[in-house]
């Protein structure tokens, strides 16, 4: 008995050891960054209109896109959870591609579909929408690497929803599309929020794709990159730490809206 | 009211084979049997959950087999996680209404929740409800959807008896004020006290439709004898002897005398445990029935023991504490067990 509780204790000690290091290895270049920063060139960074310009841009166009994809992935995620049909396994590993290709060949894709001599990108600009070098690209290539953390975080949510409560509801007069209103999606919510979450705060960080797709106008990792390559560490540090920040602080808010709901 | 004509389907493991039955407005219909014969899945092929493989589904006299979930005006209550847990108890009740665009929405939540005494909870979540709390409100809701018929999935199962028996009697007098219930239950007292018809089920079959006093009083399923207290029931054919007022019946692996009237065919066969006497050599005397067997268990009883022997198929004795002593009964002697062609009690 007194063995396997300091047998207990030796792994419990040992792990804890090893995640801290894990918890040092993510927050440690953070923290460095913020160290090697001065406020003063944070307030710099703050009234430069090209810096503020890159991260608004970064923030809506990742906003739009999880909020116009949702209105397609949030469906594609409830049947996934609800229905069989042939071939579901490889629908649900190509909802995962994104995740797995480099984002700069995801970049390269996307640009293949939204460039003018594609027929998508020539159909669209008969409605006047242009996507190469405009916030339009921008958000499809955010989209594009993004989609998956929402679709697979709703799916999971929709799936621990009790089948039998959706039932019941049919049987007390509901139609299904108000079973899936008032009941399916509240109860899935919470999961719905972490994938809306992770989906923005991916799109939200996107280099890759998005440089190719649009590298103007500038999102601020396009500008942190063009600061860093033109002008080196110390001109890109308070950009990186500035938008890091903004992030930072907008993920927490949304994290506690989701502990609150 | 409702009638299903050979209903059949299969899910999984479980399946049913040509269920056919007719409830009458206002009646209450037991379906009673043990875990896993199907009666969960009946209940959903009524409901429209689960759409049967083949035969059909009439209700209020039109056929409803293929009818969506929603037009079926068909109530179904779980035992229990059938509230919407987002929801208060007030909104529970209120979502049928919704559905149905309803006016008056409050008055007609209060008036079904006063109808089943779920007053005093509404403005509470389904999480904080007690067993017995959580089904009235989800009868409530089923009331509020002004549906006549209700299909009840073990309603009474999770509750202690207490609640049991003021569900017990929620149950009746939803029934009395014109609400039709179709229960299915394993609880045989449940079904006594509530059912006006009680179908029996066994491996997706109702063996046995009839009313209670006739179903307990002659079992025709080993499930409801063994409810009773019918320790050995079989189910085989009778065959008349010739030049002999003796009738021969055979199950499988045994072949017993009995002395009845009833006529050649397949029936049923109960014989009590004190009817049969354990003897280590053959007894001469009235008894037309001598088997060899073995004793594979010894059980206290009430009184004296139960001394189950195996004689191809399984008798039950019941023997005093003296007779066990003087006989030195113990698992796996050879023993004869006799008993009379009159102790067996036949019936079709």
């Amino acid at each position: 008995m007194i063995s396997s509780f300091k047998n207990i204790s030796w792994m419990r000690l040992t792990f804890t050891f090893l995640g801290g290091i894990v918890l040092l290895f993510i927050l440690a270049p953070i923290a460095g960054m913020y160290l090697n920063t001065s406020i003063g060139s944070i307030t710099n960074a703050i009234g430069d209109e090209e810096v503020r310009d890159s991260v608004w841009l970064s923030l809506w166009t990742s906003m739009a896109g999880t909020i116009l994809f949702s209105f397609f992935a949030i469906p594609l995620a409830y049947i996934l959870a609800r229905k069989n049909f042939p071939l579901k396994s490889l629908v649900n590993g190509i909802i995962d591609l994104p995740i797995i290709i480099p984002h700069s060949a995801a970049g390269i894709a996307v640009l293949g579909i939204l460039t003018r001599d594609s027929w998508f990108g020539r159909s669209a600009e008969v409605f006047g929408v242009k996507f190469i070098g405009n916030p339009a690209g921008i958000i499809m290539a955010m989209a594009f690497v993004s989609i998956p953390f929402l679709i697979n975080a709703a799916r999971d949510g929709f799936a621990a929803v009790p089948e039998r409560l959706e039932k019941v509801a049919l049987t007390l007069g509901a139609s299904p599309i108000r079973v899936f209103f008032t009941i399916s999606l509240p109860l899935a919510w919470r999961s719905v929020l972490s994938g809306f979450i992770l989906m923005w705060a991916r799109g939200l960080s996107e280099f890759g794709a998005v440089i190719i797709v649009a590298y103007n106008p500038k999102t601020a990792p396009v500008l942190i990159f063009e600061r860093f390559t033109s002008y080196g560490l110390k001109y890109s540090l308070p950009v990186a730490a500035l938008f890091v920040a903004v992030c930072l602080a907008i993920f927490i808010v949304l994290r506690l809206i989701k502990k609150k709901s | 009211m409702l009638k299903l004509e050979n209903i059949s389907l299969k899910v999984g493991e479980f399946e049913l084979k040509n269920i056919s039955f007719e409830v009458e407005r206002c009646d209450y219909f037991v379906i009673l049997g043990l875990s896993g014969v199907g009666k969960s899945l009946l209940l959903e092929s009524i409901a429209g959950l689960i759409n049967p493989t083949s035969g059909k589904i009439f209700l209020r006299g039109e056929e409803i087999t293929s009818k969506k979930i929603q037009q079926r005006r068909v109530s179904i209550v779980y035992q229990d996680a059938d509230l919407f847990p987002h929801l208060t108890v007030f909104e529970n009740i209120a979502y049928p209404l919704k559905c149905n665009g309803e006016k008056n929405i409050e008055e007609k939540v209060l008036s079904c929740a006063e109808m089943v005494g779920a007053v005093e909870f509404l403005q509470r979540k389904p999480g904080t409800l007690s067993g017995g709390e959580y089904q009235r409100v989800s009868l409530a809701r089923s009331l509020a959807a002004d549906n006549d018929i209700f299909l009840l999935d073990e309603p009474l199962a999770s509750l202690d008896s207490k609640s049991k028996s003021e569900l017990r009697m929620l149950l009746r007098k939803l029934n009395r004020n014109g609400i039709t219930i179709i229960h299915v239950t394993h609880d045989y007292e449940e079904a006594i006290s509530l059912a006006t018809k009680i179908g029996v089920m066994e491996k997706g079959a109702l063996v046995h439709i009839a009313p209670p006093e006739e179903v307990f009083r002659h079992p025709k399923s080993e499930f409801v004898a063994h409810f009773i207290g019918t320790k050995n029931f079989f189910k085989g054919n009778l065959k008349t002897i010739p030049q002999s007022d003796l009738k021969e019946f055979a199950a499988a692996g045994i072949n017993i005398f009995c002395l009845t009237d009833v006529e050649d065919g397949e029936v049923f066969l109960t014989l009590q445990p004190e009817e049969i006497s354990i003897s280590t050599e053959t007894e001469k005397g009235s008894s037309r029935n001598h088997f060899k067997g073995k004793i594979i268990d010894i059980a206290p009883a009430k009184v004296g023991f139960e001394i189950t022997v195996s004689i191809g198929a399984e008798l039950i004795a019941l023997v005093s504490g003296d007779s066990k002593g003087e006989l030195k009964l113990e698992i796996g002697k050879e023993v004869w067990v006799n008993f009379k062609a009159s102790s067996c009690k036949i019936y079709k």
